[in-house]
Formats: structure tokens, sequence, C-alpha cells
């Protein structure tokens, strides 16, 4: 191949360790695209093709998977990844001003990234914390009752 | 008043570890039901009254009992808890999955035992990264302690436990949309029947249960079934129920309460009522998809059937308050924008009607609706009724719609009328 | 039989249907989308609701779908209460939202199942006000437009392209309103079967890009029923004109045949007869042409010249049997090289003379166990492999039978069967696409082949001790002996694509000692050509060197060549040397090729398109085919030429003169008689139509010569008109020339056409079976011993399916689908002669050499090349050759 293999060989093994309790190797799909996504950020056409032998799938199967499901990216995504929650709970709690403040402080909306490839911003529907509505997620961390004003001390611990 | 399921979660927020969980009697039921025979156990839960926490309330052992048993049923069977939670304004199986992972664990490894099942799932949803590290660690012990794997204490019963977390969407957490899930496809409902006791995961017999669901199930094999049902206030279930408020009220939270609770007490003495300066228009009892019910309607016991005979289902138990400085119609039109994005795409009704129904919430909010939108809202809730639709998801979306019509029609018309919404300024 | 209830009328029905596929059946109109007849139901779309009722006394009911319910006992329906029907009509309303209702600049437009089903479901009025969602479109090939704007979602595409035919570069993608269909990026479409989507697509999301380039009105096509000349299948089609070109392929249903289906080649490869290269004047080479020509024709045959024919797989029965007679049966040659006469000759000899019944290709699919021997059917007869590969669904699907999932429930038999196919075994040269689906595959050269089918033969026979050592090859004939033994519908399929008599035999005795062994097993052979079968039943006195052999002998031979192109059958030096040596040389042909320059006279011979005749398939089915339009210039069935030539005449005999003639002297065609209508068949007065009655424009077609009506030709060869009047209720199963009913004008009325859906044509499929099994037919064939002839490798042809048909290859489409000519050899082979790394090589065999890129295909063994098969670079050549590669 010319160009350079985009999924690591780590990324591969751990791919490889998906198949047991599994009667075929597609029923893996969806834990092999977030191993892809773990290494690389998002899925790419390339990484496509490089998933497609190792899950016996072709590289159309695999992307009528992924694109079924909004956690998986088939677009670049920044370092960090904002995920306001902007269902019902929160919407009562005030998502609204949330969401206004974090669009002035990124500089962008829904589905754009920073120039400096810092934040991706998105919406997602309830975390599941609606009893400390409004609430989102930045990468793998809750943040709960939010207001404006605590937003810069978060967003701060993003490089 | 008992609390067996939340009742050890520790104040600090930390799981409770396998030794803390044993010292209080956890992995008992386990050995319990080890000691007796699979259709024993299968009867206990049915005598128990346990009916299902995800939302439909079908009898736990009832379902159970549709799975082919004996020697040339087909294996291997499958076990799945149903860890999506993913419907708004729900947040109880996440309580459950953090305080307490053994619980789960163990409800799983009795059921799986009950019905001959040889390998489980725990499907979670994407956001739960907390209990999604908490139930690996749990997996970790319980596989140390011989509670899975191969020969589990002796008992010649083997069962594999594995945690798949989602990558999204609500519809994932309809059983048979979350078995294509789990098989690495598109999560598209499937028909039933076949029902996936018959032909579930892999196409093998596969029981599907909500988080809360097995969490009652170690209780009831360590307590007995009296006793569980000694625990509700309602004649059509046993046990207790967690129910949660969130909204505008004084004290949003989580609390496990017998089944049949009425809705006042919950809202007045466990949610403490509306915070200062608000006051309560109305709320959906069970999560996104459950009906309005209105201030008159607290006297009602939170159970399966008396909250459908008020015009609603309990869903999910976890009340979402609507204030009088929310728009309803804009509260709606949250809720149909949410079941428009997490449509499957596969049958029509939901896929083109959901958008539409938004769209013109959208006009109406934005000052733009015409008296025939009414109409048209009305058509959507009757087109996407029950039956019309492949799975319950549209039906579903058109609760919170078809009961606003009902109760908040005022609000439609002045919407109308003024050509604006007065609670956007 | 089960009693349902439809609209309290009382009606007995079979079991194992669901109740749309009732209502339908019984001729009912109930509006669907996601049901198929050959893919049946998965409830996606909700428009084929009803209401349901318990019992008399019910008098709510509930809405379910006809597609999703099983026709009970009891089972009470309505499709005419005011619920279900707004139910329906509202469905369609959600369904166009996002439509973009561009019906006037559509190419489904008038053809549409999305229009009928509208105007059925009483849906008429929008209320949508706000924005459509858009797509973009996607480039997928030379042979199908792409317009997502107008997807009503009903899944169709996927669950043909995927689940139906093993497509893996196309999908769905994303979920909720913004599904889309397509492929993950784009991209020509892969599958042989893609042409499908323009049929199966219920909108005009998928259309036929080869009919956009000269798009027509589907109502002004001029159309007749035919029979695809692209392979030996013989799939029924509908071909249509306009303004004297050919526009389009469609399918014909035949439920014996190709049910609802075609493949690319026979879909695309039709537009040749547009070719410019066309002969439309008869011509001598003194630059003579028109009638004079023929005049001079006729004057040379009026001097009795010593004459012999070279009769075509590629002409009808009744061409090849109109020169046999002109010539005698003495001096008429199969215009195929003796190999391929011989693997023809062979394949009729064991089917007639055996004991084992070849099935018709829908037969195919009710066999559960498979064994593949030799052919690559995807490339040499793809019809066949799309059967096979429903086959190889039947096993595991009882699976879910056994859960008493109904046989409709496509969905749930889905889950169940996991996409486990099987059983299934192939051996090959090489690696085939349909190894996807195989439970294990084999690589030999022909000997190892052979080899292989004998053990397994002997297996089936004596069981384990049959075979002695233990290779690879024993273990796969066990295995496959073994699968093949525990079944009781086994099928055997083979064919002529590698040219071998030995690889034939070798298949009918394993087909042999199945039947032996008390099973009902099948037997399937692919033959080259659209009439190779025909052509072996005709009878001749040798193949093409024999033919060669005559004229070098004796030198005042005039040769009449039917429609053969000697350069494209032949090599160079045997084509040239039979042309220089005949005295005379007559061509009837239908496009100028290689041979056309150098023969004395030439007459334009019509296409299928322009012509009647019968094809005999591989089966052994006779099926006629008619002419869809009268050409404005001489061109005529070759047939007729020879009759004119044979009784010195300005015109031909009717086409049914020419059919009892032959019946009379080839016993084995006697019941073609019977195949169609006689050419006076009418209904009532009225002769059929085929044109519709929708038709446009008639008078002014010709207005630009004269605004005077011409008289419409006369047709003295079949019952139908080249008008639009005529019979406008359903014809006769053989000469249906359009699906239409009052309310479906899309290809979907040929529900209205079948006793059942899915089922047979009313008045049964047509074509009639020539060959059947004998009782005390033979279960052993003698094999020959291959011989091999000198040279390190056996090469053997690779057949294409865009490549090796001689003139669909001409077809543009189809043409740019056709991949570089190159020779394929493993790695280990090239390593061997030390050319690891070639781009190209030197093969030297035998009769000659010639230099080819290299394409490395490891599943060849390593004494194994290919050639592609019938491409303009390895046209003439005959295999298997054999021969040594060198460096260039
Ligand atoms: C759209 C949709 C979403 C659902 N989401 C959940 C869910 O997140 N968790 C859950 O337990 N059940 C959910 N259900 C219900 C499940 O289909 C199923 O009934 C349940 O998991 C069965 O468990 P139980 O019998 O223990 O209640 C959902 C149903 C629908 C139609
Ligand atoms: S109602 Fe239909 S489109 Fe909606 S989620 Fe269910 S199956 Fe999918
Ligand atoms: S045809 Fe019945 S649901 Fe589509």
């Amino acid at each position: 191949m010319a160009t350079e293999q985009v999924i690591s060989n780590e990324a591969r093994q751990e791919i490889e360790q998906l198949f047991h309790h599994l009667p075929h190797k597609q029923a893996a799909c969806i834990d092999a695209l977030k191993v892809v996504q773990k290494y690389n950020r998002w899925v790419s056409d390339q990484a496509l093709q490089e998933l497609a032998p190792i899950l016996e799938m072709s590289p159309h199967e695999i992307d009528s998977v992924a694109t079924f499901y909004n956690i998986i990216f088939r677009r670049p995504v920044g370092r960090h990844v904002v995920y306001l929650c902007n269902s019902v709970s929160c919407y009562i709690m005030g998502y609204e001003g949330i969401y206004k403040a974090l669009k002035e402080k990124l500089q962008i909306d829904f589905g754009q990234t920073t120039k400096d490839d810092r934040y991706t911003f998105l919406p997602i529907p309830c975390l599941g914390t609606c009893d400390h509505a409004p609430a989102m997620i930045i990468d793998k961390d809750l943040y709960r009752d939010l207001k404006p004003e605590t937003l810069d001390a978060i967003l701060a611990k993003y490089e | 008043m008992e609390r067996p399921l939340t009742e050890h979660i520790k104040q600090d927020g930390t799981a409770l570890s396998l030794k803390e969980y044993e010292a209080v009697g956890g992995y008992q039921g386990l050995r319990n039901a080890l000691k007796m025979s699979p259709a024993d156990v299968m009867n206990a839960v049915k005598d128990s009254k346990l009916r299902g926490r995800g939302g439909a309330g079908f009898p736990t052992g009832v379902k159970w009992s549709f799975v082919p048993m004996g020697d040339n049923a087909p294996t291997p069977k499958y076990i799945v808890a149903n860890g999506d939670e993913m419907e708004p304004g729900t947040f109880k199986d996440r309580l459950l999955i953090e305080g307490n992972p053994h619980q789960l664990i163990e409800g799983m490894i009795i059921s799986a035992y009950a019905i001959g099942a040889g390998m489980s799932f725990i499907f979670l949803r994407w956001a739960y990264h907390e209990a999604a590290d908490r139930i690996t660690r749990a997996l970790q012990e319980a596989y140390q302690a011989g509670y899975l794997g191969n020969n589990i204490m002796g008992s010649g019963f083997n069962l594999d436990m594995d945690l798949h977390t989602s990558v999204g969407r609500y519809i994932c957490g309809e059983e048979t949309a979350l078995l294509n899930a789990l098989e690495g496809k598109r999560a598209n409902p499937r028909n039933k029947p076949p029902f996936p006791q018959v032909s579930g995961l892999f196409g093998k017999p596969t029981i599907v249960n909500n988080v809360e669901t097995f969490c009652n199930i170690p209780h009831i094999l360590a307590k007995g079934a009296e006793w569980y049902i000694s625990l509700s206030r309602s004649e059509g279930g046993g046990g207790t129920k967690l129910y949660g408020a969130s909204g505008k009220v004084k004290r949003p939270a989580i609390w496990e309460l017998p089944l049949g609770t009425t809705l006042g007490e919950i809202f007045e003495e466990h949610a403490g009522g509306m915070l200062e300066g608000y006051q309560l228009r109305g709320l959906l009892p069970g999560g996104a998809s459950t009906d309005f019910l209105t201030p008159d309607h607290m006297d009602i016991k939170m159970d399966f059937e008396s909250v459908a005979k008020a015009g609603s289902r309990m869903g999910t138990g976890t009340i979402i308050v609507m204030d009088d400085k929310t728009c309803p119609i804009g509260m709606c039109l949250n809720l149909e924008n949410f079941f428009a994005q997490e449509s499957c795409g596969w049958c029509t009704p939901c896929r083109e009607g959901l958008p539409w129904t938004a769209k013109i919430l959208l006009a109406l909010e934005e000052g733009k609706g015409k008296p025939e939108d009414i109409d048209h809202l009305t058509f959507q809730t009757h087109y996407n009724a029950p039956g019309n639709t492949f799975c319950a998801l549209a039906p579903g979306a058109m609760e919170p719609l078809q009961s606003a019509l009902k109760y908040f029609r005022e609000d439609f018309d002045e919407h109308i009328n003024t050509h604006r919404c007065k609670y956007h300024n | 039989m089960a009693k349902v209830f439809i609209d309290n009328k009382e009606y007995e029905v079979p079991n194992g249907k669901n109740m749309l596929e009732v209502c339908l059946s019984l001729g009912m109109d109930l509006t669907y989308f996601c049901w198929h007849p050959a893919m049946h139901s998965v409830g996606a779309c909700r428009q084929c609701a009803v209401t349901q009722y318990r019992d008399e006394n019910d008098t709510r009911g509930k809405l379910t779908m006809a597609c999703m319910l099983d026709a009970n006992e009891g089972t009470r329906i309505s499709i005419l209460d005011q619920k279900s029907k707004d139910f329906r009509a509202g469905n369609i309303e959600a369904l166009m939202i996002n439509h973009p209702h561009d019906c006037p600049v559509c190419d489904e437009g008038g053809e549409c199942h999305l229009q009928d089903m509208t105007v059925m479901s009483g849906h008429n009025y929008r209320r949508y006000r706000f924005k459509k969602r858009t797509h973009l479109n996607q480039d997928l090939g030379p042979f199908i437009k792409h317009e997502m704007n107008r997807c009503i979602q009903c899944y169709r595409c996927v669950r043909f392209y995927n689940d139906y035919a093993g497509g893996k570069d196309f999908g769905v993608f994303a979920s909720s309103g913004r599904v889309y269909f397509g492929r993950s990026e784009s991209g020509t479409l892969e599958s042989e079967f893609s042409g499908n989507l323009v049929e199966v697509c219920p909108t005009g999301v998928f259309t036929d890009k080869t009919l956009h380039k000269h798009y027509t009105r589907k109502w002004d096509l001029t159309s007749a029923p035919s029979v695809c000349h692209q392979c030996s299948v013989g799939c029924n089609t509908l071909a249509s004109e306009r303004y004297g070109g050919l526009r389009r392929i469609m399918t014909r249903y035949n439920g014996d045949v190709n049910g609802y289906f075609l493949c690319d080649r026979g879909r695309f490869g039709y537009e040749y007869v547009n070719d410019e290269k066309r002969l439309t004047r008869a011509a001598q080479k003194e630059n003579t042409s028109g009638p004079e020509a023929f005049a001079s024709v006729r004057k040379h045959l009026a001097s009795s010249p010593k004459m012999i024919g070279i009769g075509s797989p590629r002409a009808s029965l009744e061409s090849n049997f109109m020169l046999k007679q002109l010539v005698g049966a003495e001096n008429f040659y199969q215009g195929i090289p003796g190999t391929e006469a011989g693997a023809v000759n062979t394949v009729l000899e064991v089917l007639q003379n055996g004991k084992v019944k070849t099935p018709s290709l829908k037969e195919i699919e009710s066999y559960d166990t498979i064994f593949i021997l030799g052919e690559d059917l995807t490339n040499a007869a793809p019809r066949i492999a799309l059967s096979l590969r429903q086959a190889a669904k039947n096993l595991p699907r009882e699976k879910a039978y056994a859960l008493r999932i109904q046989t409709w429930n496509d969905a749930a038999i889905r889950e169940v069967v996991q996409g486990e196919t099987g059983p299934f075994f192939v051996a090959t040269p090489y690696a085939t696409k349909l190894e996807d689906i195989a439970t294990s595959s084999f690589h030999g050269d022909t000997s190892s082949l052979v080899s292989l089918g004998k053990k397994i033969a002997a297996h089936i026979r004596k069981g384990e001790q049959g075979l002695a050592n233990h290779d690879e090859e024993t273990g796969f004939a066990s295995a496959t002996a073994k699968a093949l033994s525990s079944s009781q519908k086994p099928l055997i399929v083979s064919g002529t694509g590698m040219m071998s008599k030995a690889i034939i035999r070798v298949a009918a005795s394993i087909a042999g000692a199945l039947k032996e062994a008390g099973k009902e097993p099948g037997l399937v052979f692919a033959v080259p050509e659209a009439n190779s079968m025909g052509l072996s039943m005709m009878g001749a006195a040798g193949a093409l060197e024999e033919a060669a052999d005559r004229v070098a002998k004796e030198n005042d031979i005039t040769a009449v060549v039917l429609e053969t192109d000697l350069f494209y059958r032949t090599d160079k030096n045997t084509a040239t040397g039979f042309l220089n040596r005949c005295q005379k040389t007559i061509l009837l042909d239908t496009l100028e090729n290689q041979t056309t320059p150098e023969v004395d006279f030439i007459l334009p011979a019509g296409t299928f398109a322009e012509s009647d005749g019968t094809l005999v398939n591989n089966e052994g089915r006779a099926q006629r085919y008619y002419q869809v339009f009268q050409p404005k210039n001489e061109m005529k069935s070759s047939w007729a030429w020879l009759d004119m030539m044979i009784h010195n005449t300005e015109d031909a005999r009717p086409f049914d003169a020419i059919v009892s003639e032959m019946a009379e002297h080839i016993p084995a065609f006697d019941k073609i008689k019977t195949l169609a209508p006689a050419a006076d068949y009418r209904i009532g007065t009225q002769r059929i139509p085929r044109q519709t009655h929708r038709f446009s424009g008639r008078t002014s077609i010709n207005a630009n010569v004269s605004v005077h009506e011409p008289k419409p030709p006369v047709d003295k060869d079949s019952p139908l008109s080249y008008t639009m009047e005529g019979y406008q209720g359903q014809p006769p199963s053989a000469d249906i020339p359009y699906y239409w009913s009052p309310g479906w004008n899309s290809i979907q009325s040929i529900n209205k056409y079948q006793i059942e859906v899915g089922g047979e044509l009313h008045g049964g499929n047509p074509g009639i079976r020539l060959i059947e099994p004998q009782e005390d037919g033979a279960t052993v064939f003698e094999e020959n011993i291959v011989s091999a002839g000198k040279g390190r490798f056996e090469i053997l042809p690779a057949w294409d399916i865009f490549g090796s048909g001689e003139m669909s290859a001409l077809s543009p489409a189809v043409a740019k689908r056709i991949p570089e000519a190159a020779v394929s050899v493993s790695e280990k082979a090239l390593q061997g002669s030390g050319l690891s790394g070639a781009e190209k090589i030197r093969i030297n065999y035998h009769s000659g050499d010639i230099v080819l890129p290299v394409k490395v295909d490891n599943s060849l063994p390593d004494n194994v090349l290919l050639f592609p098969k019938g491409f303009k670079e390895t046209a003439g050549m005959q295999f298997p050759l054999y021969g040594d590669i060198a460096g260039v």
C-alpha cells in the first residue's frame, strides 16, 4: 500500500481481541469502530478500507453501520468533543443559556470544530443526569448543574 | 420502609465493591438459586409478581417462561441487560449501576441460570462512562470470585458476561433493535413474532430485561416472593420501584419507594414540590414517551394500571415536571425533535411523520402556525398510533403531544392566534 | 387451504401466504412498497395497512399490515373500510413530503409504482409546507442513474442488492429521515445484477442509464416478448423500440425461468442493435448493394453450386434449420471449433441419455446442497449464479421454519439464519465470485478436477473406502460427497466453461451416483451461447475444423455462413484459409466484423430485435422470441433470407411454415409448433398490440416526411400487431409484449398476469422442455482421458460477464465494464519462471504466442494460466491451450 496505514498495529490487536464470545467477526463491527475512533478520533474512508479485511466485511457494509450511530464520527473532530445535552429536562432547566454561552466562548455552533482543532461542539440527547440539569460531557467527563459562569473553568481543563 | 435495591448504595457516590456487597448479603440470592432447579427459580420470579421496569411492565417470570427449555432447545441462549436508558428524563438505571454493579450482575447470573443461558451481555449506553468503568471492575471481581465463568460456585453452571457500550441512538433501547446493535448491525427493530425469547441475539433464545428488573432478582431469591410482594402498595405487581423527578422541583432525585406510591407523595414529599416562584402545570410521569398528567392527578398510584387508567403510562417512573414558565409547545417541540432525530428510519409513519410534526411545532413556536395545524397534529397522533408503526418509538413520541393537545390546547390556540410564543417574551 | 374473509366475503386460499399476497392474488388492489414477490415481507413501508377483525362480531378492528399477517383459517380483514383507506392515503402523503414531485422530468414517469400507488390510495392534495430534505446523487457507473431525492425509503434496493444478490458495495446509510441508499462513495456498482434495481425500485431513484441516453416515454415504446440472446440461460425479456432504435430491455416474467430478474449483460447488452456498423443492405464484393446484390445471390444459386453451411449458436433454430435445408444435412457444420462443439454435444448427450433431470432455473432454487464443478457461473451464465445464491439459503432456512416462522417473513428468517449459507462446494480452476458463499472450495487444472470428480462419485457409491490417500483433494472430495449424500435434493452444476468433455461427463456421473443412491439430484450445465443447445440438437456433419478440411479438399465449394464471425470463432489462419479456399462465400450477419470484408455476398440479418425465432436454452427449453419492430431497410430474419434462397423468391414464407417444416424433419423439434400461438391467432378478431393504448403522437411520427399517416406494417409471422390497436386484455402468456393493468402502469402489474403472485402466468409459463431424463437412462459416463498438450502450463479460459459476450461486448455501456485483457497467473508460477513483478509476459503456446499484461491470481494452481475468453485479444483461441511463459 502506497499510503501509510491509519489503523495502528496496537489498534489492530485490540480489534482482534473483540472476536471471542462472538459467533462471527461482523458482530464486532461497532466495537471495532470504537477502537478505531479511540486511536484516531474519527473513522476516515481509509480506516474503513483497512477495517474491511479485518472484519471480513466490505467498506460499504461497515459504513452502513457506522453512519447509523451518532457517536461514530465519519468526519474529523477536534481534540476534545463537547456534547451538550439538549433534551427535555435540560431544556426546562436552562439549556438555552448554556448553549448560547458555549457558542460564544467556543466561537462555533453545533457540528463545528474550532480553528485550532481544540473543540468540536455537538448536541446530544439526554445524558441520564436529569436531576442535575443542565448537563454536558466533554470527552468522557460529565459536568452537571451547569451555569454560564462555570463554563470557563471547565473549558480551561482541556488543552 | 424497605429499600432493598438502594439501601446499601453509598452516599459518597462510589460503587460497592464485591466485598462490601457480600457483607450486606450480596450473592446470597445466587447461592439460593443454584440450589434450586431452574424451573423453581423461574417460578419464584413469577410468584413475586415482578414486572419489567423498562417501561412496558411485562411480567418478568412470564417472559422467561417463553424460552425453549430442555435438551433440544437451541444453544447458546443469551441474557441481555438493557442499560441503554436513553429515554429523556430517565436516570434511574445509572444510579443502580454506578452504586451497586454487583447487584445487577448477580441478578443476571440468576436469570441466566433460570433459562439456561451460557452467555450474557450488559448493553450500556455510551454516555455512562463512569458506569462502564465500574461494571468492568465488578466483572473482574465476579470472575475472580467464581461467580462468573465455568462451574459457578461448584454448581456445574457456566456463564460468561461481557459489557457492550453503545455508540448512541435511543432506538437501541428497544429490545430487538438492541439485539441488532449487539450483532454489530444497524439498530433497526425486528418484527415480533418471533419474539427474542425464541429467536433473539444471533437467532438464539434471548431474554432482554431492564437493569432495574435484574436488580430485583437477587432479593426475590434471597428473601422470597411473599416478602417481595409485601413491599408493594400495588395490586398489579410486587416490589419497590425507583421513582425520580426532574424539572423545577425543590429536590430532583431518585427514590426507591413501594410500587404504587401516589404521584402526590412523590411530588410533594420526596421531590419537595415546586421551586419558589414556579407553579406546576403538568408532568410526564414516566419519561419522555408518556402522556402528560396534571395537578388533578396527584392522587393516583404510580403503578402500571393506575397510571394507565389516568390516560398515561408509568413508563420508567421518572417524572418530568413542567412548570408554568415553560411553554408546553416548546416542550413538545423539544421532545418531538428528539424522537424525530432518533427514529431509526425504518417505517414510514415514524420516519416521515415525526419530522413533520416537529416542523409544525416549530412553526407554532415561531408564530407561523396555522389553524389547520392543530388538525394535522391530531392526525399525526392517530397516524403514529400503536400498531401503525413498526415499533413503539413513534407511538411513544405521540403520547406527550396528544395529551398536550388535550390539556394545553389553549396554548396552541394562543400561539396561532397571536403569532408568537408568550413564554419566549 | 384456509378460509379467510376479506370485506366480509369468504375466500379459500392456499396456506403459507400473507394477506397482501392473498389480496393481490385475488386480483384486488392494495397498495404496497416494501414487499416484493421474490423478496417477501419486512413490514417497513406500512403501505399495505388493512383493518383486521377478531371475528364477525368485532366492529372496530385494528389496523395491521397485510404483508405481515398470515392467511390463517378465519383471518378476517377489510381493505375497503374508511380507517385503513385513510391510513394508506395518509401514509403516501407522508412518503411524499420530501419527494421532488418531478414526474415530468423523471425517467420513471408513466411506469412508476409510486405514481400508481399514490393514485390508488386516493392521496391527491399536499399539505406539507416546509422545506424538503435533499440528497446528493452518486455516479454509479454506466448502467444506473441515481436520483436519491425521489427515494421513499422502502429498502427494496438494499434487500435486493445485498440480501438477495449477495452484493457488498451498496447499502443504506445514516438513520431517521436522512437514510440514504447508495454506495459508501460514488463508483460503479459491482454486482452483475445491478440492473434489477431499475425494476425493484418502485420510483425513479435507480433508472436505466442506457435508456436515458435516448430517452422516450415508456408508453411510447413499441415492445415485444423476447428472449435474451446474451448467454445460454434464455431469460425472458421485454424489448422495446422507438424510431427504429432499440431503447431498453426489461424483465419478462417467466415463473419457470428467470422470474423477476435479469443479469446486467442481458439488460444492458442490447445496444449493439443500434450500432452504426449494422449491416443494413444486401451487398456483394463488387460494391453492388441493395436488391441487385440479392439477385446476384439468386443467380449464383441457380447455377446449383456445391454448398456447405456454417451454422451458428447465436442464430435461431429456424435460421440454422433453413441453412441445413439449403445445403443439405451432410453439408451443415456447426460454426464453432471442435473443442466447443465436443463439449456442447457432450452436454446434450448426457442429458438426453442420462437418468438425471436438468432442472429449470426456477427449480434450481429448490435444491439445498450444491456442487459446482469447473464452471464460473457468475460470468458464463450469470442468472444461474443468482439462483444458486437462493438455493444456498435453503438448508439454513429450515432452522427458521422449525421455529414456525412463516416463509414470507423475510427479516425474521434472516435473523435466524445469520447469513449462513450452504452446503455449497465449488471446484474450479480459479476462485469464482460464488466462493463468497462456499462451504469449501478447491482449485485445480482440468485433470485434477476430473480426478476430484471421480473421487466424489466413488465416495457416493462406495463411501470412504472409495478413497485411498488423504491429500487436500480427497479431503474436499469426501466432504463434498458426504454433504451431497446426506441431501435429498443435491444439485450438480457444471458446464462447457473449461471446454472439457471429461469435466462434463464426470459431473454427470456424480449426479448419476446420487440418483442411484435414491436421491432426487439435479444436473445443470451452462453452455456457451444462446442457442448452443439448439444448434447441437440440430445435428451437424462436424465443427469448423471439419468444414475447413472439407473446403481444403474440394475447391469448388460455396459456403453459406450464418451469423458467424469466423475470426471470432477460430484462429486467423484457419479463418483466412477457409475463406480463401471457398469458391464463393455468402454471409448472413448483423454487424460488420472481421469476416464481412472477406466474403462475396452479404445479406443483412436481423438481430433478436428485428427477427422472429426460437432458441433452446441450457435446460433444453425451447423459447420463442418476436420481432420488436420492422426495420426500415433490408434486414430480415436469417431464416427468411434462406427461405428466399431455397425457393428463389422475393419474399419469405411465414414463420409458422418454417416451424412446421422443421418439426416434420426433426422430431426433437416437433413440440415447437405449440410453443406459441400461431400467426393467425386472434382474440375475437383482434391482434395483440405491440404498442400501449397510451402510445402518443402516432400521427406525427412521420410528419417530417408526409402528413399522411402511413399504413402500419402487417406482421405475417405472429399474432402481434405493430400498432396500438388490438386486444386490450391479457394476451396468451407467450405473447405478452408489456405489462399493464388498469391502475398498474409499472412492471409491478406482473402480479395481475400470474395465477397467484410469484407463481405461474395465466395459461402457464411459456417455453417447452425438449429434453427429459430417461427412466432407464445411464448413470455412469465414461470419462475421456484428458490429453495434456506440451508446455508447463495449461491455459484455460477466464470468462467475463461483460467481455466474453461476442455481441453484448459491442454495446457501449457494457464495453465500459470490460476489464483489461490480461493473463492471470499465480505469484508462485511467476517466481518459478523468474518473472516475479513482471508487468507483462509473453506466453508461447503451440500455435502462436501473445504478450499480455499480468494479473496475479493466487487462487490459481501453479500450472494454470488464464486467458480472458472471447476478448478482442484472445478471440478465436481454442481452449485448453498448453504453453510456457517468458519475459518480454
Ligand atoms: C424506543 C424504545 C426505547 C426503549 N428504551 C429502553 C431503555 O432504554 N431501557 C429499557 O430497559 N427498556 C427500553 N425499552 C423497552 C424495551 O424494549 C424492553 O421492553 C425492555 O427492555 C424489557 O425489559 P423489562 O421487561 O425488564 O422491562 C424501549 C422501548 C422502546 C420502544
Ligand atoms: S417506529 Fe418505525 S422508524 Fe420509528 S424507530 Fe420504530 S421501526 Fe424505526
Ligand atoms: S408492503 Fe406491507 S409494510 Fe410494506
